[in-house]
C-alpha cells in the first residue's frame, strides 16, 4: 500500500513525474518557475531519475525543446507559470498540431499588470484555445493523480496530444498536503512505455511541422480538432482504470450536494474546497445549494455538463479570470454557450472573484449564492459582476 | 496559386500533418509566381557551376556536356544566379516576354 506523506505539492509533482519515469525535462529554471523543476533537477543529479534535464534560456525554448524531445519518442515533461506560459505561447500551439504528447503542469497565476505573482486563472485562460487537453486539480492528491493520468492519455495512440494539468499557484504549489505517492513500480502497471507512432529518425526520414499551404491548413486543423474532441472517451476510460488500480475515482465534472438544489455554484480548482464549506453551512441553514466543478476543461465535457444541470434552477458560475471586454469570465461564457439549444436550461449568473491572489472566502461564496437566488426569483440579474471589489 | 499534387481529405493526412515520403516537395511546383526568369547565354558560359551552386532552389542540373540546365518548375526568379555568374552569361528577362 502506498503511504501518505506530508509533502509540498510542487515536490509531489516532481515525485509523480519521477514515478512516471520521464526521459526529458526541458525547463526554464528561474522565476516564475516553482519548486517542481528544481526538485526534478535534484532527482536527476542524484541518479534517482534517469532523464535528461535541460535548463534552457527561456520558456519559448523550453516548449521548443519539449516538442523536439517528444518528436524523437521521449516521454517529456515541463512546468511553468503565468509570464513563462505567456512567453511560450507561440510554441504552445505547435505541440498539439505536431501531435507531440508532452505533459505540462501549470501553477496557475495572474498575468501582469499590475505586476502580480499570485494565484488566479488568467494565465491558462489566455492559452484556452491552444489545442491541449486541460484538466484542473482541486488538491495535492489530485494533482499527483492527474499527472499520472495525463501521461497515459497524452501518449494513447488514439490521442497523441499534449496535456496541461492545472494547479493553483501558491494555494496548492507552495502548500504542504498529505499525499499518497505512488512508486514507479506501482505506476508502471498503469503507464506502459511510450510507443510513438512517428519519430524523427535519420534512418527513416519524416518531416514534422511542414508548411500548411491554404489547400491543406484547414484539413490539418480539422484533424487536430477532431482528435481533441475524440480524446474525451480515452480520458474517461483512463480515469476508470486509475480507479480500479489505485482506488481514487475521477470524472470530467464533480458534483457535491446538488440534489434538489435551487442554486449550484460552479468552480474550478482549489477554491472548490472552500465552496464546499460554504455549501455545508448554507445547507445547515436550509438553503438548497449545491456545487459543481469542472475537472476537464478541454475538451469541454458538453454531454456530461448538460446531464449534470438537469433539474437545477440556477447556476452561479465563479470565474477566476476576466475576459476583457467580453462582459463575463471565460468559464461562464462557455457554460452559457454549452446550454444554448439544450433541452434543459438553468438560469446562469456569472461572478468573477479571486483575482491576483485575493482569497474567495466562505462569506463571499454565500454572497454569490444569495445574489443568484435573488436574481433567479426576479428572473434576471446583471450580465456578470465582480465579487469583493472595493468601490471606495 | 501554386499547383499542389498532394491535395487530400483530412482523414488521409499523416499524424500531425507529417510528411513521410522523402523528397515529396518535388511535387509542389512553385515556379509559377516568378516575375522574371534567367536565360543563359551558352556562348559566354565557362561551365564554372556557380549558378548551380548558388541557386537556393536547386533549379539547375549539370548536363552531359558540362553546362547547367534550368528547370522552370521551381525557379522563383530571385536573380541570384545572374548576380553570381562571373561571365555575365545569365540575363534576367521579364516573364511573358
Ligand atoms: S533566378 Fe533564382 S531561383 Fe531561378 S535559377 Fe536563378 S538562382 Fe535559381
Ligand atoms: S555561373 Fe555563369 S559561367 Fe558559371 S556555369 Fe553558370 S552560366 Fe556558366
Amino acid at each position: 500500500m502506498p503511504k501518505k506523506v506530508g509533502i509540498e505539492v510542487s515536490l509531489a509533482v516532481s515525485e509523480a513525474v519521477c514515478a512516471a519515469d520521464v526521459d526529458v525535462i526541458p525547463a526554464y529554471p528561474v522565476t516564475p518557475q516553482t519548486h517542481i523543476v528544481e526538485h526534478l533537477s535534484e532527482l536527476v543529479a542524484d541518479g534517482e531519475l534517469d532523464a535528461e534535464f535541460m535548463p534552457v534560456e527561456s520558456e519559448h525554448s523550453a516548449m521548443s525543446a519539449c516538442i523536439g524531445a517528444a518528436a524523437v519518442g521521449a516521454r517529456t515533461f515541463t512546468a511553468t507559470s503565468a509570464p513563462g506560459l505567456a512567453l511560450m505561447h507561440e510554441i504552445v500551439f505547435i505541440a498539439p498540431s505536431l501531435r507531440t504528447p508532452i505533459v505540462m503542469v501549470i501553477a496557475n497565476r495572474a498575468l501582469s499588470g499590475p505586476i502580480s505573482i499570485w494565484n488566479d486563472h488568467s494565465d491558462i485562460m489566455a492559452q484556452r484555445d491552444c489545442g491541449w487537453i486541460q484538466t484542473f486539480a482541486e488538491n495535492g492528491q489530485e494533482v499527483f493523480d492527474l499527472i499520472i493520468h495525463a501521461f497515459r492519455v497524452a501518449e494513447d495512440p488514439e490521442v497523441l496530444l499534449p496535456m496541461i494539468v492545472n494547479m493553483d499557484g501558491f494555494t496548492l504549489s507552495h502548500v504542504i498536503e498529505p499525499i499518497e505517492l505512488l512508486s514507479a513500480s506501482e505506476v508502471s502497471q498503469y503507464l506502459k512505455p511510450f510507443e510513438p507512432q512517428l519519430v524523427l529518425d535519420p534512418k527513416n526520414p519524416v518531416t514534422m511541422g511542414p508548411v500548411g499551404v491554404p489547400e491543406l491548413y484547414t484539413e490539418a486543423r480539422q484533424q487536430a480538432e477532431s482528435v481533441l474532441n475524440g480524446s474525451k472517451k480515452v480520458i474517461v476510460r483512463a480515469w476508470k482504470e486509475f480507479a480500479k488500480l489505485y482506488g481514487r475515482s475521477y470524472k470530467p465534472i464533480e458534483t457535491y450536494r446538488t440534489e434538489g438544489a435551487e442554486v449550484v455554484l460552479m468552480t474550478m480548482g482549489s477554491v472548490t474546497e472552500t465552496a464546499m464549506t460554504a455549501v455545508d453551512r448554507m445547507r445547515e441553514k436550509g438553503i438548497e445549494v449545491g456545487l459543481m466543478r469542472f475537472r476537464l476543461w478541454r475538451p469541454f465535457p458538453h454531454e456530461e455538463f448538460r446531464r449534470a444541470v438537469r433539474g437545477i434552477k440556477a447556476l452561479a458560475v465563479v470565474d477566476r479570470a476576466i475576459s476583457f471586454g467580453a462582459q463575463g469570465g471565460p468559464v461562464c461564457s462557455k457554460v452559457k454557450s454549452a446550454l444554448y439549444g439544450a433541452p434543459y436550461q438553468p438560469q446562469v449568473f456569472g461572478f468573477i472573484s479571486g483575482l491576483g491572489g485575493r482569497d474567495i472566502t466562505v462569506e463571499m461564496f454565500k454572497q454569490m449564492v444569495k445574489k443568484a437566488i435573488r436574481y433567479a426569483k426576479k428572473g434576471e440579474g446583471p450580465v456578470y459582476e465582480l465579487i469583493g471589489v472595493r468601490e471606495r | 496559386m501554386a499547383k499542389v499534387d498532394a491535395i487530400t481529405g483530412w482523414r488521409n493526412l499523416e499524424i500531425g500533418c507529417a510528411i513521410t515520403e522523402p523528397g515529396s516537395s518535388r511535387k509542389l511546383k512553385t515556379g509559377d509566381w516568378r516575375s522574371q526568369r534567367p536565360v543563359t547565354d551558352y556562348d559566354k558560359c565557362i561551365k564554372c557551376g556557380l549558378c548551380w551552386i548558388y541557386c537556393p532552389d536547386m533549379v539547375y542540373s549539370p548536363t552531359r556536356d558540362g553546362y547547367f540546365k534550368w528547370n522552370g518548375d521551381y525557379c522563383k526568379g530571385c536573380g541570384i544566379c545572374a548576380h553570381e555568374c562571373p561571365k555575365d552569361a545569365i540575363t534576367m528577362i521579364m516573364e511573358g516576354e
